[in-house]
């Protein structure tokens, strides 16, 4: 795979918190442009360490993380903010709304926190945009905490997608939801995917959803660095996502 | 900014009941010592400035703050009365000019003065419509008593009963308002100023009833002693004071037993002042002569004594309430950590997350200070108010 076709690029990646037995070790592993991921394993083996090592929230000890052919380790801490809220989408197994905001604002949350971006009509525009695509437009000015769960989440998607992401990162996205809005959220999630071409990086425990996505990866061989690559499931092939096979 | 003002202001706003408390306590911490410094520092003014233009009061024997302040302001309890014939004993002495104050009657909340043209010129006030006092029965009313129960030249105001179960006490009198006085912002603007037999009237010591050795006059007549008529309760007496009946009106008795509640007494100079004050210091005296000055500055003494026992109270829990506040905002912001994070983790910049906590805090404090701000600025506006409520009263 060349590097323009990596959306993300880990090579020889050491990690572990300063306290506690955890340690992540993770050789090789490389996600496709425009390709959906799953990644699945037993609680505790850092799939949401992960997603934030690609995020740039958490820095490796060792080894190197790019995003879209950029180093991420190797920028500052305040870089890494803005490559992030311009770059990256991220959606969380709690929603992670602001109470205190309603379904409007939260959905614009990104452009109010970070000066890299800027709040113009267009943006409003495209907000009120994705929010009736995801069936929630006649609830922007209501406050989030009286919303049903699922409507919660679209608008995490919806903040998650504003800012035109390269890269999707949800940890657990359905993990809250009932069947009806794990379907939902997830159609609306791979709708935009296709349709904008974006790369999508998924933690999930539920395994009925991997059939969506176009590889799996096994997590639990990375933890604690005794395996030298991740397993990933025949489907990786297909979908020309490689490098990572044991 | 503006993203950051506007998301903490939606905090804010959310969270009404927690801002709201903590305003009102900001606010109080930062209004209680600069309000009651500011009333202080008002309280000073307004006290002392009269009370230095008025040199020396006579009044009867009892607690002079109490003379003062009635004197001055017409506001507390009317002292116990001394004899008219003391204005006499000053004027005799030939060392000072004496005012007479009758204080003790009201129309509706304002004080009826019963006084002698010299009051005026004392006090400098001028009328700014209409005329000065002629005649008995005669009012003339301070700028705010014209204002608060709008009257003028030409219209009437009644004195008010003391008790209305009192059928044998002081009867109302209607008075013909001839003048009002120009606003000279000070007590007299709430006063209403009668000749001081126009006082005595409304006091019972004067009337006004048919002559009884008229023919009219023959059905209330019980007998007759020499000069001296028995009249019957049909005898009716004139509850106003008119071009026609003004004749009518005598007063029984000696006039220097009369009532007066104070005298200012205005001396000739210092020396004359010295000298006054000596003849009012024996022990048998029945009088007592007060150097309005002197007793303001007392109380004043009391006020800032009391003032600083207070501010010391407001500091400390000022200080407390600081301290419940910073720990309001420290448990707001533990409560608050998945916020951050999640604000962290999609890209929030530090400077513009820690500015959005900053502005809530802010926000508070500002709120608070705005409005203990106005709460003062009210207190100065209204501190004259407030003063005859709270100390004049």
């Amino acid at each position: 795979m060349s590097a323009a076709a990596e959306m993300v690029a880990i090579r020889d990646l050491v990690f572990h918190y300063r306290e506690g037995e955890f340690r992540l070790r993770i050789p090789q592993l490389s996600v496709a442009t425009g390709e959906t991921v799953a990644v699945i394993g037993p609680s505790g083996t850092g799939k949401t360490t992960l997603l934030n090592l690609i995020a740039g929230i958490v820095s490796p000890l060792a080894g190197q993380i790019s995003v879209n052919a950029r180093q991420i380790a190797g920028l500052s801490e305040a870089a890494r903010r803005n490559f992030r809220v311009r770059n990256l989408g991220l959606v969380f197994q709690e929603f992670e709304l602001l109470s205190y905001l309603n379904v409007l604002d939260n959905i614009l949350l990104p452009y109010r926190i970070n000066s890299a971006l800027t709040l113009t009509p267009e943006v409003k525009q495209r907000a009120v945009q994705l929010a009736t695509e995801v069936g929630i437009a006649d609830k922007l000015r209501r406050n989030v905490e009286r919303l049903s769960q699922g409507e919660r989440q679209r608008v995490a998607v919806c903040r998650a997608l504003l800012t035109e992401p390269l890269l999707i990162l949800a940890d657990e996205p359905t993990g809250n939801l009932d069947p009806r809005n794990k379907g939902r959220v997830l159609d609306i999630l791979f709708d935009y995917i296709t349709a904008h071409g974006t790369t999508l990086v998924t933690v999930t425990h539920d395994h009925d959803l991997l059939d969506r996505f176009q590889r799996v990866i096994e997590f639990s061989e990375f933890h604690s660095g005794n395996q030298e690559s991740a397993h990933v499931d025949g489907k990786a092939d297909a979908a020309g996502g490689g490098g990572d096979a044991p | 900014m503006k993203h950051v003002l506007y998301l903490a202001w939606r905090y804010l706003a959310h969270h009404r009941v927690k801002t709201t408390i903590l305003v009102i306590a900001i606010m109080l911490i930062v209004f209680l010592p600069v309000g009651l410094r500011v009333l202080v520092k008002q309280s000073e003014r307004e006290l002392t400035t009269r009370a230095m233009a008025t040199p020396l009061i006579v009044g009867a024997k009892g607690s002079p703050l109490e003379l003062v302040l009635n004197s001055l302001y017409f506001e507390s309890e009317s002292p116990p009365y001394l004899n008219h014939g003391e204005v006499t004993r000053v004027t005799d002495s030939g060392l000072a000019t004496a005012i007479p104050l009758h204080t003790r009657f009201r129309v509706r909340q304002h004080p009826i003065v019963g006084t002698s043209l010299d009051y005026f010129a004392f006090r400098g006030l001028a009328v700014a419509a209409g005329r000065q006092l002629a005649v008995l029965g005669d009012c003339v009313v301070g700028a705010e008593v014209a204002a608060d129960l709008d009257i003028g030249p030409g219209d009437f105001v009644v004195s008010s009963p003391e008790s209305v179960f009192d059928l044998a006490g002081v009867y109302p009198l209607k008075m013909p308002v001839v003048g009002v006085l120009a606003h000279s912002h000070t007590p007299d603007d709430r006063a209403v100023f009668v000749d001081l037999k126009t006082a005595w009237v409304i006091a019972g010591l004067g009337h006004g009833h048919l002559d009884m050795s008229t023919p009219e006059a023959a059905p209330g007549v019980l007998r007759r002693e020499g000069s001296k008529v028995i009249a019957n309760a049909s005898v009716m007496q004139y509850n106003e004071i008119t071009a026609e009946n003004i004749d009518d009106f005598h007063f029984h008795g000696d006039t220097s037993n009369f009532p007066v509640t104070a005298i200012i007494v205005v001396p000739h100079d210092e020396k004359a002042s010295a000298l006054l004050q000596g003849r009012y210091l024996g022990e048998a005296e029945q009088v007592q002569i007060a150097r309005p000055a002197e007793v303001m500055d007392d109380l004043l003494q009391t006020i800032l004594t009391v003032q600083t026992y207070v501010v010391t109270a407001v500091i400390v829990v000022g200080l407390a309430t600081l301290a419940t506040a910073t720990l309001v905002f420290l448990l707001s912001l533990r409560l608050r950590r998945r916020e951050i994070v999640t604000m962290v983790k999609i890209g929030g910049a530090m400077g513009r997350v820690t500015a959005v906590l900053a502005a809530e805090i802010l926000g508070v404090l500002v709120i608070g200070v705005l409005l203990a701000g106005i709460l003062t600025a009210l207190t100065a506006a209204y501190g004259s108010t407030i003063i005859r409520a709270l100390i004049l009263s």
